[in-house]
């Protein structure tokens, strides 16, 4: 293959067929706006210097790379190395993406700050940049969520945000975003809107790509130091693909490193109660770019189902539809039952509790690993902690909480 | 000259604006949409603005979200809008229809073929609130094609290195977002609207619609004095929504009565242009 990756997505953020803008014309002043200053500072060295301070003095970076050695023997199979997105402040990846788009917001003079969340961890990251800041901080979450993640939404209740518990369309994160969306319209003059996932209109799926880059380039010096060599996979959950597209990025000229999505098959693809667009959907536009989408056969949207809040969406970032369609990258999906037999797997092995998105990239493993020979090894992204599950899983293995 | 070009300079011929109301199609339920869009017109609509249900109404306030919520139940999909239409012009071949709504339902119908049924069944115009003149890929072409026209939202927000694209791909006329915010909003203010008109209106070769936030007849008075045409959309859907479950003539009743108010004030405002 002969794709320089670098090159994408091309100036009107088109990843092939994908991508684009797709938005409201209020919003497209704003856009232009937010992707001229962007392409001005993501080279500019005293940006940079300012975000890797914060991202190594605050948010704790460089994050481990941590050999599972318990849990890889248990499979029998290839090494499996975790990295450890887990042990960001505020306990997942999502805080990567934030501090930048913070500090976007503080050069382009914006007073309040807006986000959309499933699981909370991005609400929780938004708010938390925001207390830092200073900045008024408004929170959009499906109302399901709300209930679900109920101790992320008290995290940001903590740091000063106003939470908006969204009761429209299917009360979760895709009709977060549309609200989101529906403030910054109304707002745009003082609103920044913090995506939190590489989705969204032109910039924001290079954008926040770029801010989780620092994953896979992390994860490939790491690797390399410890075992001297380049993974031979790299698995990662798929919401709307903020953590895979961070770790692939690096890797995506490697072509010896086979990648690994994994979407969310919820109670089974066969059922059509899922959160999978790569495997059972099909391209439409929605949220302002062209990606592959859950839909009927006259362009609704349908609602989709997963056990994890961070996976229920029916769109995924427009450089997964395109990475899916050149055949650089494979999606998959892991149900329900799996992904809680993964979350409990990776709690006994090693004592480490994951997120439930996670727990999906955690889940392909197990099923990935023991096809590998010992010598290989599989890059697992572990996007976030488990604490936010604890409701969930309280109620499923029957204990009180 | 499409329908909706002709209908626009004859009315600036006789001095006149236009009134646009939007319904959604298939609200409350979907017999009633054609003989609401009747009703329309009976009460002095010159143009129709039929919104296409749409699972994510992106750019709408809850009013109009309600009313595509109430029509998706019904399942309304953008071939029954389309039989609306067809079933309207059996008695209206006058009263020029402009379908509003999101990009999805006409990217999975696929341009060309809702092109041409749009076109055959009677619709005059398109907006696509998602779809802005920069990401054509031929879909303006395709309307284009069979004579729709192409009308694009000009909000408070747009720069002038804009303009250019949406006279040069726009047909019909321009819609004017008169405030920023979503569909439904109220915070309609007439200076800066005024404002705004006069920076757009000679770099446009089109008329100039304005609505988002006329709710009543004083917002419509003022409006008819700086645009081609009035739209109003949720002041109307939310009499729809008050009498969602009563018998069609309750509904054509409300929507009647808040439709002569409007129309009243437009001639009003007329009249004072004539004077002067
Ligand atoms: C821990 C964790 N992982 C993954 C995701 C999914 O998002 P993305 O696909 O953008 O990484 C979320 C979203 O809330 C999350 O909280």
């Amino acid at each position: 293959m002969t794709v320089d990756f670098a090159k994408f997505p091309d100036e009107h953020g088109h990843f092939g067929p994908y991508g684009g803008i797709f938005a409201p014309e209020t919003l497209m002043a704003a856009l232009e706006q937010l992707n001229q200053e962007y392409q001005s500072l993501k080279n500019d060295p005293a940006f940079l210097n300012e975000l890797n301070d914060d991202l190594r003095d605050y948010v704790g970076r460089p994050t481990p790379l941590y050999y599972a050695k318990r849990w890889s023997e248990s499979l029998g199979g290839a090494k499996i190395y975790l990295k450890r997105e887990d042990l960001n402040h505020t306990g997942a990846h999502k805080v990567n993406n934030t501090i930048g788009q913070a500090l976007l917001a503080k050069r382009l003079g914006k007073t309040r700050i807006i986000a959309e969340t499933g699981a909370g961890q991005h609400g929780v990251a938004s708010a938390t940049v925001a207390a830092r800041l200073g900045l008024e901080c408004v929170v959009y979450m499906g109302a399901d969520d709300v209930v679900r993640q109920a101790p992320n939404v008290a995290r940001m209740k903590m740091l000063g945000a106003t939470v908006v518990a969204v009761e429209s369309g299917t009360r979760t994160l895709k009709d977060a975003l549309n609200e989101a969306m529906r403030d910054w319209v109304t707002n745009v003059d003082n609103t920044f809107y913090i995506i939190g996932t590489a989705a969204g209109p032109h910039p924001y799926p290079a954008m926040v790509r770029d801010f989780q880059a620092i994953i896979g380039r992390e994860a490939r010096e790491q690797i390399l130091e410890k075992e001297g060599k380049l993974p031979d996979a790299l698995v990662a959950c798929v919401g709307g693909g903020s953590n895979a597209i961070g770790l692939f990025h690096e890797f995506l000229p490697d072509e010896g490193v086979a990648i690994y999505g994994v979407e969310a098959a919820g109670h089974g693809i066969e059922t059509g109660e899922h959160a999978a667009p790569l495997c059972a959907g099909k391209p439409g536009v929605l949220h302002g770019n062209r990606t592959y989408l859950m839909q009927d056969e006259h362009g609704q949207i349908v609602g989709t189902h997963s056990i994890s809040a961070g996976l229920d969406y029916p769109g995924v970032g427009p450089e997964h539809a395109w990475l899916k369609d050149i055949g650089r990258a494979n999606y998959v999906a892991i149900n329900d039952e799996e992904a809680l037999q993964g979350f409990r797997d990776l709690t006994k092995y090693e004592g480490i509790i994951p997120a439930l998105e996670s727990s999906h990239a955690i889940a392909y493993a197990t099923k990935l690993a023991p096809t590998m020979s010992a010598d290989q090894i599989i890059i697992v992204n572990l996007s976030g902690r488990g604490d936010k599950d604890m409701n969930t899983i309280a109620q499923i293995e029957g204990f009180e909480f | 000259m499409s329908r909706i070009q002709k209908t626009l300079s004859a009315l600036k011929a006789q001095g006149k604006t236009a009134l646009v109301p939007y319904v959604t199609a298939g609200d409350p339920r979907p017999n009633a949409t054609v003989a609401l869009m009747h009703k329309l017109v009976e009460k002095g609509a010159d143009m129709i603005e039929l919104g296409v249900p749409f699972s994510d109404p992106m750019a709408d306030g809850p009013v109009i979200q309600k009313a595509v919520e109430r029509a998706l139940e019904h399942n309304v999909s953008l071939d029954d809008v389309l039989e609306y239409v067809r079933a309207f012009r059996e008695k209206d071949n006058e009263t020029p229809i402009i379908l509003m709504g999101y990009l999805n339902p006409i990217e999975a119908e696929g341009y060309e073929a809702f092109a041409s049924a749009a076109s055959s069944v009677g619709v005059d115009g398109v907006l696509t609130v998602d779809m802005p003149p920069e990401e054509s890929m031929g879909y303006f072409e395709a309307l284009n094609q069979v004579g729709l026209d192409r009308i694009f939202l000009v909000s408070p927000t747009t720069p002038e290195s804009r303009l250019a694209a949406v006279n040069q791909k726009g047909s019909g006329f321009v819609y004017y977002v008169s405030l920023k915010g979503v569909t439904g909003s109220n915070e309609l203010d007439a200076a800066d609207v005024a404002r705004q008109i006069e920076r757009l209106q000679d770099k446009m070769d089109m008329p100039m619609g304005i609505g988002f936030g006329i709710r009543n007849g004083e917002n419509a008075y003022q409006m008819a004095q700086l645009g081609d045409a009035v739209i109003v959309g949720s002041a109307l859907v939310s009499l729809i929504e008050a009498n969602a479950h009563c018998d069609l003539y309750e509904i054509e009743l409300a929507l009647g009565e808040k439709m002569t108010e409007f129309r009243a004030a437009i001639d009003r405002a007329d009249a004072l242009n004539v004077q002067e």
